[in-house]
């Protein structure tokens, strides 16, 4: 395990490193920079003061030099300072980021909920009308865009029901009831083309398992159907459907963007999307890589479970 | 599955390929005496905030998210699959660096790449064509490079090589063939994925420009008129989801018909 885990260090080093560098140079191509945005189209500015500010954010050194300098700072711990903000990045991503850790959680926990109670129901009763239900409910949570959802469910509670989720963002250490009123529609969106996922794995999975030898075995033992599907099969399906839903979790994180535009969440996917409208490499550069660690953080994770819940997988051997 | 999807898929490309002629007016044109009217016979989805047709405008905004989808999908599939190819077959260095460089865009979940790279470039619908490519691209290599990989070793490779074939000519006449199935079935599900992604990317304002319309900057223009005309946001949406919808069910059925093992 511990060899396993240094290769797996050493590679996640190599990755990010390539990533620094792709997420540096692709920056760098965007037509515009930070000054051209401050000083705006119709502003009348000597050029003077142009090299100036470049001078001064540091845009007249070569390339190299800004990223040597960026990297510099990375490896000791410094995400840099926001341009347009003056605040540290690791500041404005920490100030944002339970908002998005919330938002995919909460996500995943309802993906996880629906997905396997829908799947296990679906190969109980399989080919009954609850399973054919399950399967198409499915296929369609599966090809519903997140943010028509959205839209749809807040026309459906406005119009019909007369009830608006609060607009005004509410942390959920300061009013827990309110803070889970504003997820609830964004959090019902995000999670369920997962899911959609969960489900159709969860099914397959526990179909697999449902025809095994031990399963006869342990429903010839007297057991109860509930024992035995919940107690036995579901246990032994379990190892894929964590797998999906580790997948599941990452794509999650990236479809935040989204589902916080939609619903204007002050989370850490508007900020990469302000960020770079507003040419705020720092900014950009430090998020975007800050993601990319909590996104092979949750792979990571995913492993170390899988191990976990199958010991016939060892890492390292 | 595959006859329902495939039929549902063919009514859309067909919607495509003869918006001019379906369509019962220019998807641009104003009237505005009927602005905001709701879904009646002269206009069977209603119409907008300019009194521009609902349903022609639906009809015509299939073209920029087939187009989007088939022209990024197929450059991903294209390069994705010489990468994939190359790195399986060759091995070694090749082999390391390109899937060193893939783990990097592998990195960032594919949406928030997407995102990236559009807003990066400007809003435009190339914008989404290069974003929604460069996204799928990895997938792909790893789709190909996996299969190519078992199937080297295999002694008719090794047989055909023996006879004097050159590498190139293996990798394409011998190898290419039999590890196509997967490749396909994921180039289906992609297809269907990037109408997804387009859509995201439109409604974000970062694909096709009004007044061209597109299925996203439809429901992003349609948002702010969800309580007085919310058939303007409704009909591009189930639009989106029967385009996914026929393309996740040819893949699905694909997959069960060309590898029975993946169930």
């Amino acid at each position: 395990m511990g060899r396993y885990f240094v290769v797996r260090a050493y590679s996640m080093a190599l990755t990010l490193l390539g990533l620094t560098v792709l997420i540096f140079l692709m920056l760098r191509l965007i037509p515009g920079t930070v000054v051209e945005q401050m000083i705006g189209a119709d502003a009348v500015v000597s050029p003077e003061m142009v090299a100036q500010l470049r001078h001064f954010f540091g845009l007249d050194q070569p390339w190299w030099v800004q990223y040597s300098r960026w990297l510099g700072g990375l490896v000791q711990g410094d995400l840099g300072t926001s341009w347009r903000t003056g605040k540290p990045v690791i500041r404005l991503i920490l100030e944002r980021l339970p908002v998005t850790v919330e938002l995919t959680l909460l996500a995943v926990g309802w993906a996880l909920a629906l997905g396997i109670a829908a799947g296990i129901v679906s190969a109980v009763r399989r080919d009954r009308a609850v399973d054919n239900v399950v399967r198409v409910g499915a296929l369609l949570g599966l090809s519903v865009p997140v943010f028509w959802q959205g839209t749809m469910l807040i026309l459906f509670f406005s119009i019909y029901l007369r009830w608006m989720p609060p607009v005004v963002w509410v942390d959920f250490l300061t009013d827990p009831r309110r803070n889970l009123t504003i997820m609830l529609l964004p959090v019902l969106c995000l999670g369920t083309a997962s899911a959609a996922n969960i489900a159709r794995t969860t099914r397959a999975c526990m179909l697999d398992v449902l025809r095994s030898e031990y399963i006869r075995t342990a429903a010839a033992k007297g057991l109860s159907h509930r024992a035995v599907v919940l107690g036995h099969a579901l246990k032994n399906a379990l190892i894929p459907i964590v797998t999906v839903a580790g997948l599941q979790m990452g794509i999650l994180l990236g479809g935040t963007v989204v589902v916080e535009e939609v619903f204007t969440l002050p989370g850490v996917g508007r900020l990469v999307l302000w960020s770079i409208y507003q040419r705020d490499y720092p900014l950009t550069q430090s998020t975007i890589l800050f993601v990319a660690i909590l996104f092979m953080a949750i792979n990571l994770a995913v492993d170390v479970l899988y191990g976990y819940l199958d010991p016939r997988i060892r890492y390292g051997d | 599955m595959v006859v329902i999807g495939g039929l549902f898929a063919l009514l859309i490309v067909a919607m495509a390929l003869f918006a001019g002629s379906l369509a019962p007016s220019p998807p641009d044109e104003p009237d505005f005496d009927r602005i905001e009217s709701a879904p009646r016979a002269a206009a069977l989805f209603g119409t907008d905030r300019f009194g521009r047709d609902v349903l022609s405008r639906v009809i015509y905004g299939s073209r920029i998210s087939l187009y989007v989808a088939l022209v990024s999908v197929g450059t991903a599939m294209v390069a994705g699959g010489v990468l994939g190819l190359a790195g399986g077959y060759l091995g070694g260095a090749w082999d390391n660096v390109i899937n060193r460089v893939m783990d990097v865009f592998f990195s960032i979940p594919g949406l928030l790449l997407a995102v990236g790279i559009a807003a990066m470039r400007g809003p435009g619908v190339n914008s989404a064509v290069i974003a929604i490519a460069i996204v799928y691209t990895p997938l792909f290599t790893r789709v190909m490079r996996a299969p190519v990989l078992a199937e080297r070793e295999k002694d008719y490779v090794q047989a055909v090589r023996a006879l004097g074939a050159t590498r190139l000519a293996v990798a394409l006449k011998h190898v290419l063939p039999n590890v196509m199935s997967p490749f396909v079935v994921q180039g289906t599900i992609a297809f269907s994925q990037a109408i997804l992604i387009e859509a995201s990317l439109s409604y974000l304002g970062l694909s096709a420009q009004p007044p061209t319309p597109s299925w996203g900057n439809m429901l992003n223009e349609g948002r702010t008129y969800l309580e007085t005309a919310p058939w303007i946001s409704v009909f591009p949406g189930i639009a989106i989801m029967v385009s996914v919808l026929a393309f996740n069910l040819i893949g699905d059925g694909l997959r069960d018909i060309l590898d029975p093992n993946v169930q």
